[in-house]
């Protein structure tokens, strides 16, 4: 066990250096001048350059990237080029959006799939499943932008329950912020939850065809025991895995959703920060991505020990 | 249904818990770019402006409504003979939002600091005639021209000459301090900037108790925020969604006009395009018409020259080079290129030039020439375009006021050089006579026209929406701010 963690934990930190390399590097590659930008058309060539000089821009790429590498050792982001604040600053504003709203899709998503999962694999070939495989395939298929829009006029425009989208900030009410995160939750939880019913369901119906689900049936145990204490245990090693993927995903690459509800959150950073070259932000939030990504997948194999006693004996 | 409604409506009481209904003098703008910072002397980027303009921060002058100069923290003026010294009596009693009082020192300070030599203000070339700035007393400022430049007035209404004071210049880009009616209370990154009204305000009180500018980023977004009346205005809409809007009695619709001349740009210094006859050509092949239709839901004034058709000099050139694809053909086959050409089209991210740029090229084919689309960010297209001129075509809305004289700029992106042209500006800038100013600006337009040097597409539409019930908002857009001093609801 200890080994397979240390194991693990080195993996974790040579994909951390590499990414710190790669995302350095891209940003470096792809045109496009952050003083230019910042200055606009009617500033003359010697201005941008005073700027860059301003900014530190004109060092070295090797130097740039051992200070700013450097500085991530002692968690220091360093400061953006725009907004001329910490980015540690920035990304504390917007986690506080983010990371809720991902954690209540998770739950959401979570909450409809696994039941829903249960529900198709006990009527494998049934009515009900194809039914609920059927409502799963649309889950998957209609466009989330599209499906929030749906959201927002139905119960922002015509009910007026929720607003039709911003975020009031926590300070001013766990209930507002709370209720301006409902509809891009469920926007976003909906398709994860189809995509996660399928897989479950799958995984089901593989176990239940194992010898030992029919031994379990032969010695009594009623079906619904049967389903619950056996197959669901050993089906949830995919369905761990995609959870993973999904809250790495629900983390930052909620854009879209967070455009459509104008929602300040990490996907938004993320995008503005690229189309304004502000070249640290993208790049120290690129790497806290990372490390929380490597973090979560670092948890999803540590779960597989704990739903699989099988790799806690294996040294 | 019915029922259902009932039921959710009543839900709906409950979860509103009684609280969100908006005081009546309060009001939510929705914008759709997040200004980087908020110092208006240290960015090019429009959105700062569209949330400090007036309403925070004041210069010497300022532009009006339409266009014009007026006066601002200057009361007053007076313009020595040669025209080359300007003495401004300024306004007393006036205070910065911090409490510290504003007189003659501050406007030195803000003038030196943005024309000095590590200044990295947006628009370093407004400063470039001043010699020297002098204070006289407390409240006169003598400033000193190197020459005569008739645009001096006008240049000191922009954002970016407005006065800052020395204790407070360098946070301004966090927590701007001015001199305007409105101060700043508070940003929350990402979703929006708040402002409230300053009591202590030496001009006419505004009516507004708050504005809040919401970040609205997605056009999909703003309509159903209007419909559910969590965001008031939208000052600048996108002409696609307006349909959804225009209809609705609760709404008013405003079409203006803005200073953004759109026009296809070329490379007048690389082949086939240095040559007369293929920009003719091209401008001859352009339908203006379904240009406007297709990018901006049929929108916008054609325009002929470099200047806005909302401008006293004015002079409509759209006759020169009407739709003509035989003309066209004609000319490029003058040129040598009777089996056409190819070429590519770099397309920034606004929608007036991604969809634009399709029809452009669909008109360009049907005279032989074969368009290869290349979709860029902001970021690459000053860098590519921009400033390495590495391109053929493309598409972009020039939206600074009053900017003929960027076609005599050395070094320019349109590479374009005409010494008379060059002249026209020289003088102009030393002209103050209206008239002759006037005939001045004609001719430059003219040559500009003459000469193909782009193809002129047309006047970028202001498409404003808000509440019926608001009114005082700018219907044109001189300049890209959003003028709040006059905003008020009426009931």
């Amino acid at each position: 066990m200890t080994a397979y963690l240390l194991k693990r934990l080195a993996i974790a930190l040579i994909t951390l250096v590499l990414a710190s390399m790669v995302v350095f590097a891209v940003l470096e590659i792809i045109p496009g001048d952050p003083a230019r930008l910042m200055l606009g058309m009617n500033a003359s060539a010697d201005q941008v350059e005073l700027l860059r000089n301003q900014m530190g821009l004109n060092a070295p790429v090797a130097l740039r990237y051992l200070h700013w590498a450097g500085g991530l050792l002692s968690l220091d982001f360093g400061r953006s080029y725009t907004y001329s604040v910490p980015v540690i600053d920035l990304v504390r504003e917007r986690i506080v959006v983010s990371l809720p709203l991902a954690l209540i899709a998770l739950a959401l998503s979570t909450i409809i799939a696994i039941p829903v999962g249960l529900f198709s694999a006990g009527r494998h070939g049934r009515a009900g499943d194809t039914i609920a495989m059927g409502a799963a395939q649309l889950g998957v298929a209609v466009p989330n932008f599209w499906f929030a829009l749906m959201l927002i006029y139905l119960f922002a425009v015509w009910l007026r329950l929720v607003p039709a989208g911003g975020f009031p900030g926590w300070s001013a009410g766990v209930w507002p912020a709370l209720k301006s995160l409902v509809l891009p939750a469920i926007a976003l939880a909906l398709p994860q939850a189809a995509i996660l019913a399928r897989v479950t369901r799958s995984a089901l119906i593989e176990v239940l065809n194992e010898d030992y689900i029919r031994t379990a049936r032969a010695k009594g145990l009623p079906y619904r025991a049967v389903l619950w204490r056996h197959a669901l245990r050993n089906a949830m090693i995919p369905v761990l895995t995609i959870l993973g993927l999904q809250f790495a995903f629900l983390l930052a690459g909620t854009i879209i959703i967070e455009n459509v509800f104008y929602l300040p959150g990490l996907g938004r950073l993320m995008f503005q920060a690229i189309t304004q070259r502000d070249l640290i932000v993208v790049e120290s939030v690129v790497m806290l991505l990372v490390a929380a990504v490597i973090a979560v997948n670092l948890l999803v194999d540590l779960s597989y020990a704990v739903v699989d006693p099988r790799l806690r004996s294996r040294q | 249904m019915k029922l259902w409604k009932t039921i959710l409506t009543a839900a709906a009481l409950v979860l509103a818990n009684g609280a969100s209904a908006l005081a009546a003098r309060d009001l939510v703008i929705g914008i759709t770019l997040e200004p980087p910072h908020l110092d208006p002397t240290a960015g090019a980027a429009a959105a700062i402006d569209e949330v400090l303009y007036a309403n925070v921060f004041e210069g010497l002058t300022r532009i009006g409504a339409d266009g014009e100069v007026l006066p601002a923290l200057a009361e007053s003026w007076t313009i020595s003979d040669d025209g080359k010294v300007y003495t401004f009596k300024l306004h007393s009693g006036v205070k910065f939002h911090d409490g510290t009082d504003f007189n003659a020192d501050d406007v030195k300070f803000s003038l030196d600091r943005a024309r000095a030599d590590n200044s990295v203000n947006a628009q370093k070339g407004l400063f470039a005639a001043i010699d020297t700035v002098e204070v006289v007393d407390p409240a006169t400022v003598r400033i000193t021209l190197k020459n005569p430049q008739s645009s001096f007035l006008y240049n000191m209404g922009w954002g970016d000459a407005v006065i800052v004071a020395p204790e407070t210049a360098e946070i301004n880009k966090e927590k701007p301090v001015g001199t305007g009616p409105f101060k700043f209370q508070n940003w929350a990154k990402g979703s929006s900037i708040t402002l409230i009204r300053s009591d202590a305000y030496w001009g006419a009180p505004v009516s507004l108790d708050k504005a809040e500018f919401r970040i609205v980023t997605d056009a999909a977004a703003a309509v159903p925020a209007l419909l559910s009346g969590d965001v008031q205005a939208f000052p600048f809409f996108d002409p696609d969604s307006v349909a959804q809007i225009q209809g609705d009695p609760r709404f008013k619709v405003v079409i203006g006009a803005t200073e953004g001349e759109t026009i296809l740009s070329m490379n007048n210094k690389k082949p086939p395009f240095d040559r007369l006859q293929v920009r003719q050509a091209i401008s001859f092949a352009l339908d203006r018409k379904a240009i406007i239709d297709g990018a901006s839901a049929g929108l916008g004034v054609p325009i002929g020259s470099h200047m806005s058709p909302a401008n006293k000099a004015y002079v409509d050139l759209t006759g020169l080079y009407p739709h003509n694809v035989d003309k066209a053909r004609e000319l490029l086959k003058e040129a040598g290129l009777e089996n056409g050409f190819k070429a590519t089209l770099k397309l920034p991210p606004p929608p007036y030039a991604r969809l634009g740029g399709e029809i452009i090229a669909s008109q360009l084919r049907d005279v032989g020439i074969d368009l290869q689309i290349v979709p860029v960010e902001w970021a690459q297209w000053l860098d590519q375009v921009f400033t390495k001129k590495d391109y053929d075509l493309t598409i972009v809305s020039h939206t600074e006021p009053n900017d003929i004289d960027v076609y005599s700029r050395k070094d320019y992106y349109f590479n374009y050089d005409n010494s008379t042209f060059d002249k026209i500006i020289a003088d102009l800038n030393l002209t103050s006579d209206e008239a002759k100013r006037m005939t001045l600006l004609g001719e430059a337009q003219k040559i500009l026209a003459d000469d193909a040097v782009v193809g002129f597409l047309y006047e970028l539409p202001k498409v404003g929406v808000w509440d019926a019930k608001l009114e005082g908002f700018w219907e044109n857009a001189p300049i890209q701010a959003n003028d709040l001093t006059k905003v008020k609801w009426t009931e």
